[in-house]
């Protein structure tokens, strides 16, 4: 390991440029960053982040301008040359092998022959080291998210990288894991590591990383130091304008039941789900109710039960405005006016190949768009126009196919479909998951809306911000049970990160092996 | 140099039109190659083989009653295939709507109602729906494959249809050949045009196109059969029934196929034999595909099908080569289908060749 310097930067990118076919993804970015600096990489969804971060990992290669390493001029041709230099990546999405262990895992990473004993060795070497406790001989399958993530970082690091790109690292942490992994970054930092963090999330930025590079269409806007700006004023470097606030309305007028869920049960058909052990909700009309927990925990075997595309053995277990539904399939639940919204958009919420107008069919269709069995086509295209209009889908209009469509854009189509069916009730999934920040808190306003004429609105969401802005009541799922409920205004985001690990009062006695980290 | 494929990043459409008029092209040219191997004249060859079958009206009714069964079989199963439904026992439908069609007209040998031939078409129909009700049975009961047990089901009708040619409905009047009566002339199909054998069939044929264009273009049914074959997944979401898919794909392929067998015994054959069916329901799902699962596709594939039956008994009156001629040549268009099919997904690249 180097000793910091001040003079020369490690990383220097100056002048990058990357067009694609239908956009420009990076136009003249610079940015450096010094031995030892934790550097935010900051931008909504499409501002250029990812594509900047692959020219330095050397996934694809820029059309114009230069990036100096340490000093010297480099052309970095592949992600195995920028290991080699010290350039260490952790990407958002996992890629582990679920079946093998994870010095197995780890030692497919790593270049030449191994020697599974010693690196077993070494991995738990590092992982005492940097606080990042990983047992090697564990099966993948069976790690939570934030070991498995772990489990990468110290990948990583056994290559002793020089500066170390994480993308969007906490989407899947707890707020104690992400405390955890700030500490292990700031050792890192210390020894003179330097640090490329992308996110969009602003209070993290601001309490870990020493300077942002904001980027907007593509562009640098500007470089700040988080510590001298407010999440406001950064937000607005962002997205280039203020953000309406969200108002939320009289949480005192709550209407009757509308969708109960009562001692619903179900074991995961796949082998490594989760299985939902006695689950009890009621959502009212007019009133958001939020499901928080780390990923993998149940949400989507409890969405399956809730949505009818996994109908249960129980009728009483889903009951919708107070029919026993829990044996229909979902053509039927939403027959008695639910609405769902699920995390996939592209083969699930949305057929790929067909239009925007036929994806209008896809559950809009007992809307007036049918006639004996035929489709009334103008009556799907003027829903999926004002449905384009409404929520501002970016598109090629509503005879361009769902998948030409980017995935923020494809969601705020499949939001819009639901919402526009005036539902009685209302399930989503992650419903502003990969939507700029704008669009979101756009969707946002929308359901308080629709909660305020009184839709009973369930919200299952991995960011605890968003269900503490529009949600009434809080409940939290862990290893497939769900904690108790609280009003919003009653809790905090420490009550409930703490409660995400599954540790609720009068949760089962805690479990050594827990699996949620 | 070495050719390499890359994935596209969206199927190509032209492509998707294109690749059938690759396949025959390809064709003709090995079945140029081949009649020259065999030590023919390629050019008389191919005139032989394309070109005499349809130099004359006789000829090209020919065409167009070769055509029906085809088309009406392929159409069945296109839809079927869209929602990734596998019927690959249309010949078996085919050969029990005959049975079906055929046993009405032998049962009501002296009537003279009007009424005959529509109960025929209809017992035909139902014949092929009750063959193929057997497989989606099976897979929506038991999730057992229906490429399997359709096709399975094909030997079973085959040998079913010689076990009643040969037994029960023998003619007794017919020297001990495997055949029924003739039937009357109040059970057959009345021509379309006279000194040729087309009839009424091709009507129903390309009815059934229409109705097939209809549903698949137009029907909400139609619409949801596209949504599972495209996403199951979505399907799901929506709530589509998977099972009603598997039970409309299988009825729809078994009706049409009823039909096709129905409408050969009751047109150029007159009586129920042990050679209904030169394999038409097998060369239909040629068709079904050369026509991109497209009923107007389908009708021009099913016309170049046709051909290629006539042209092997041509071959075989004029250039002394065997029957399976007409075999050969829908294997190689089979085969260059899928070959250019390939094309749709991927892009040819000559790239040199790396380490």
């Amino acid at each position: 390991m180097q000793t910091p310097s001040t003079e020369t930067p490690r990383l220097a990118v100056k002048g990058i440029r990357k067009a694609y076919p239908a956009v420009v993804a990076n136009d003249a970015v610079s940015l450096s960053v010094m031995p030892g600096e934790i550097h935010a990489v900051l931008g909504e969804n499409g501002a250029g982040k990812s594509t900047l971060m692959k020219l330095i990992y050397g996934v694809t290669h820029p059309d114009a301008g230069e990036i100096r390493w340490e000093g010297k001029l480099v052309t970095i041709k592949n992600p195995a040359q920028a290991r080699e230099m010290g350039i260490g990546m952790v990407f958002q999405h996992f890629s582990l092998f679920e079946t093998l262990t994870v010095v197995q895992n780890v030692a497919l990473a790593l270049p030449g022959k191994f020697d599974l004993v010693a690196l077993a060795k070494r991995i738990e070497e590092v992982s005492e080291r940097y606080g990042l406790p990983v047992d090697p001989r564990r099966l993948v399958h069976a790690l939570s998210v934030g070991e498995r993530q772990r489990v990468e970082i110290v990948r990583c690091l056994l290559s002793d990288p020089r500066l170390l790109i994480l993308d969007e690292p906490t989407s899947v942490l707890t707020p104690q894991a992400v405390r955890k992994l700030f500490e292990t970054l700031r050792k890192l930092a210390a020894e003179g590591r330097s640090i490329l963090y992308i996110s969009h999330k602003l209070d993290e930025i601001q309490e870990l990383c020493h300077t942002a590079t904001v980027l907007r269409g593509g562009k640098v806007i500007g470089t700040c130091k988080p510590a001298e700006e407010t999440p406001a004023t950064m937000a607005r470097m962002m997205i280039g304008e203020d953000l309406p606030v969200c108002q939320h309305g009289d949480d005192s007028t709550h209407g009757e039941v509308r969708l109960k869920l009562e001692g619903l049960s179900r074991v995961a058909e796949d082998p490594f789900g989760t299985d939902l052990k006695d689950i009890n909700l009621e959502v009212r009309s007019g009133e958001i109710v939020g499901i928080a927990g780390v990923s993998g925990n149940g949400q989507q075997e409890l969405l399956l039960a809730i949505s009818g595309e996994e109908p249960g053995a129980s009728k009483r277990g889903v009951q919708i405005c107070g029919v026993p539904a829990g044996r229909m399939h979902s053509g039927r639940r939403r027959g008695l006016g639910m609405c769902f919204v699920p995390e996939d958009r592209l083969g699930r919420g949305a057929v790929p190949r067909l239009t925007l107008t036929e994806n209008t069919l896809l559950t809009a269709h007992r809307h007036g768009m049918l006639n004996h069995g035929l489709i009334r086509f103008k009556t799907a295209r003027r829903f999926a126009e004002a449905c384009i209009t409404r929520f501002d889908v970016k598109c090629g209009g509503s005879e361009s196919e769902a998948k030409s469509l980017s995935g923020g854009n494809l969601q705020k189509f499949i939001v819009g479909r639901e919402i526009m069916q005036n539902p009685k009730v209302l399930v989503l999934a992650q419903p502003t998951w990969g939507v700029d920040v704008g669009a979101a808190s756009f969707i946002r306003r929308t359901l308080v809306e629709l909660r305020n004429q009184g839709t009973a609105i369930l919200v299952i969401s991995e960011e605890l911000e968003e269900l503490f802005e529009i949600a009434d009541r809080i409940v939290v799922i862990a290893k497939g049970k769900l904690s108790p409920i609280k009003a919003t205004s009653q809790t905090g985001v420490e009550e409930i990160g703490i409660w995400m690990s599954g540790l609720w009062p009068g949760a089962e006695a805690r479990k050594k092996d827990s699996h949620v980290a | 140099m070495w050719l390499k494929f890359e994935a596209r990043t969206e199927p190509s459409l032209l492509m998707r039109y294109l690749s059938p008029v690759l396949a025959v092209f390809l064709m003709l040219i090995c079945g140029l190659v081949l009649f020259s191997v065999l030590g023919k004249n390629p050019m008389e060859g191919f005139k032989v083989f394309f070109l005499n079958p349809v130099k004359d009206t006789y000829g090209m009714a020919e065409l167009l009653l070769k055509a029906t069964p085809l088309m009406l079989c392929a159409v069945g199963l296109s839809v079927g295939f869209r929602a990734n439904i596998w019927n690959i026992g249309a010949e078996g439908q085919l050969l029990i709507g005959a049975l079906a069609g055929g046993w009405v007209a032998l049962h009501f040998e002296h009537s003279t109602s009007p009424l005959l031939l529509p109960a025929m078409i209809l017992a035909g129909a139902l014949g092929g729906m009750l063959w193929a009700a057997i497989p989606a049975f099976l897979r929506t009961r038991f999730n057992a494959n229906e490429i399997l047990t359709s096709l399975m089901l094909v030997y079973i009708a085959q040998l079913v249809v010689s076990w009643l040619v040969h037994g029960p409905w023998k003619d007794p009047d017919g020297f001990n050949f495997p055949q029924t009566k003739q039937f009357q002339v109040h059970a057959m199909l009345p021509l379309l045009k006279a000194g040729t054998r087309l009839n009424a069939a091709f009507l129903v044929g390309i009815g059934g196109l229409v109705v097939g264009w209809v549903f698949m273009n137009r029907s909400f049914l139609g619409y949801q059969m596209k949504v599972a074959g495209q996403a199951e997944n979505a399907s799901r979401y929506a709530g589509f029934s998977a099972k009603r898919t598997v039970w409309f794909g299988m009825l729809a392929g078994g009706c049409m196929a009823g039909i096709a067998g129905l409408a050969e015994v009751a047109g150029p054959i007159g009586q129920l034999t042990e050679h209904i069916s030169p394999g038409y329901g097998f060369a239909a799902m040629i068709v079904a595909f050369l026509g991109r699962l497209n009923p107007i596709g389908i009708f021009f594939s099913s016309l170049l099908m046709a051909l290629l039956y006539l042209g092997g008994e041509q071959a075989q009156q004029y250039l002394n080569l065997p029957s399976s001629i007409s075999n050969v040549f829908q294997g190689m268009l089979l085969f260059f289908l899928l070959g250019s099919d390939v094309f749709v997904y991927f892009r040819p690249r000559f790239a040199r060749r790396n380490k």
